[in-house]
């Protein structure tokens, strides 16, 4: 392992991966990931890896519109061997109550205004879409087929892979457990395999980005919940989009294998860092999910697991710099969506990092938010 | 033998070779979770009950370890595949399965 580099990057989940490729991008030569156990054991190797640009804010849609971009066209970008497997096969965002159809007919409003194709639907039309749909007690939905989902596996990967072919190191099973600072600047992490000078750090840990943060002095508000999901056998095609509804709590997507990757929201979850699975969760799902799709009756669950979200106070990510921090950056909070923002936040935080004006103005969404009392609002989260 | 060796299906669920997965062990994957994530083998219906031990072995013999050091990955509920239908049918508390029809109630319920 190198003993010195201009940038550790903390965590090799898909967020970690993006960033430290982008910074080899930009030209930072010498760029060292640590992660305490093996690429995508975090929360990225559990995600449902869906990809959306239908979203409420004006702030969400155009950065994830920034990030689809970038999904277009990343198998290519990164010179992967294997396939990322981002299809875009649209959302179909699904609405149960008259309250949730407002809002969803807003949100369409404001994507327009952005570029974003999404259409609203009746429930017959929804059912064009989706065949095997059950639209009983349906409001209406919308469908944006720009929205898709990727293998998180793969993607993170080949990040990865790309950002060694630019002179990238990876260090996996290597846990940082301090950083020195000299001053006000970051000057050294502590990894369980040696120290690495470094006048640049990137706190990517996803759930751990607390007590990393707190390796500098930096207190982040946020806290970590369990989301269980689980995975069917293969089989033939049964739908396109990724189906989603905020009152069900559900998403489910059908993978380009086949299997099906469904999950469901519940809302006496204990803050924690639990990631068990519990019977109750099979029961659920296949309940809500067996009628709106009746054929999943036939379809057999062959693995469930659960994986972390963290959440920040306005369920939106932090990113970028602390006053007082030199030489700290941090991509962290993602709320349960930091997969479809990890191609464009890591763009945005290496160009940070080598000076230059971000590509789009992420300057709203610091730590310092919280004491401002500048929180952001988004009307369409799970 | 007739069949190249690397044509050897390891993991019969996902249909991967040996071939394939000596690929993703020399290109680095020191663990069953890795070679699982790059290659789907052991995510299939049986969940790696006969490929698990075959990985770990070509895993071992690849970086001149015993067997026993190659950190194995995680058994995963449920144990055997099971239908979503007779999950849905199953009453809480009890456990058992009945004859009710889960359609006759609204999605919205
Ligand atoms: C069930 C579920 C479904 C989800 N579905 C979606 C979805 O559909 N779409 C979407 O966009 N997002 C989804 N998410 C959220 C998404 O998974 C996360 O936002 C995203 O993966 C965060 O990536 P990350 O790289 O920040 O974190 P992680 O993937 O958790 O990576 C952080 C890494 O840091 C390492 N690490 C931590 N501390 C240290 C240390 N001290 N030293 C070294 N390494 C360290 C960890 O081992 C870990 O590998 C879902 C999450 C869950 C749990």
């Amino acid at each position: 392992m190198r003993s010195s580099a201009d940038v550790v990057v903390i965590g090799g989940g898909v967020v970690g991966a993006s960033i430290a490729y982008n910074l080899a991008k930009q030209g930072v030569k010498d760029v060292v990931l640590c992660e305490k156990d093996t690429f995508a054991n975090g929360s990225t190797g559990r995600c449902g890896a869906g990809v959306r640009e239908q979203w409420g804010s004006e702030g969400n849609i155009r950065i994830c519109k920034a990030s689809i971009d970038i999904f277009e066209n990343l198998q290519e970008e990164l010179d992967y061997d294997y396939d990322i497997e981002f299809v875009q096969k649209g959302y179909l965002m699904m609405a149960y109550t008259e309250k949730e159809w407002d809002q969803f007919q807003k949100n369409v409003e404001v994507q327009h205004r952005l570029g974003v194709n999404s259409i609203l639907c009746t429930p017959e039309e929804a059912k064009e879409i989706v065949p095997v749909l059950n639209t009983e007690g349906m409001f209406g939905a919308t469908y944006n087929a720009r929205d898709g989902h990727a293998n998180p596996f793969h993607t993170t990967n080949a990040y990865l892979k790309a950002f060694e072919r630019l002179g990238g190191e990876v260090n996996d099973f290597t846990e940082v457990t301090g950083i020195e600072k000299r001053g006000d600047k970051v000057a050294k992490v502590k990894t369980t395999k040696g120290d690495i000078s470094a006048p640049v750090v990137v706190n990517a840990a996803g759930p751990w980005a607390a007590p990393v943060g707190s390796m500098v002095g930096v207190e982040l508000p946020v806290y970590t919940e369990r989301h269980q999901i689980l995975v069917t056998e293969a089989v033939g095609h049964l739908f396109d989009p990724m189906l989603m509804s905020f009152s069900l709590g559900i998403y489910c997507q059908q993978t380009p294998h086949g299997s099906l990757v469904m999950g469901i929201g519940d809302p006496n979850e204990p803050k924690g860092y639990d990631i068990g699975q519990s019977w109750q969760f099979l029961k659920k799902m296949s309940d809500v999910m067996c009628r709106l799709v009746p054929a999943l009756k036939g379809v057999r669950v062959v693995r469930q697991w659960s994986g972390l979200y963290t959440i920040s106070p306005d369920a939106h990510p932090i990113l970028g710099t602390v006053p007082g921090v030199d030489g700290y950056y941090q991509a962290v909070g993602f709320s349960g969506h930091g997969f479809m923002l990890a191609p464009i936040v890591g763009k945005l935080i290496s160009e940070m990092i080598v000076g230059k004006e971000p590509s789009i103005d992420i300057s709203d969404l610091d730590l310092g938010r919280f004491e401002r009392g500048d929180l952001r609002v988004e009307p369409s989260v799970v | 033998m007739s069949k190249n060796e690397e044509d050897i299906i390891v993991c019969r669920c996902e249909d991967i070779t040996l071939g394939e997965i000596r690929k993703v062990i020399r290109e680095g994957a020191t663990t069953l979770d890795e070679v699982k994530r790059i290659t789907r083998a052991g995510m299939g219906p049986c969940q790696g009950r006969t490929c698990r031990l075959l990985v770990a072995g070509e895993i071992a013999n690849y970086l001149g370890k015993p067997v026993s050091e190659i950190l194995q990955s995680s058994y995963r509920p449920p144990f055997k595949p099971v239908k979503m239908g007779d999950l849905a049918q199953i009453h809480e508390g009890n456990g058992d399965c009945c004859d009710c029809d889960s359609e006759e109630e609204g999605v919205n319920s």
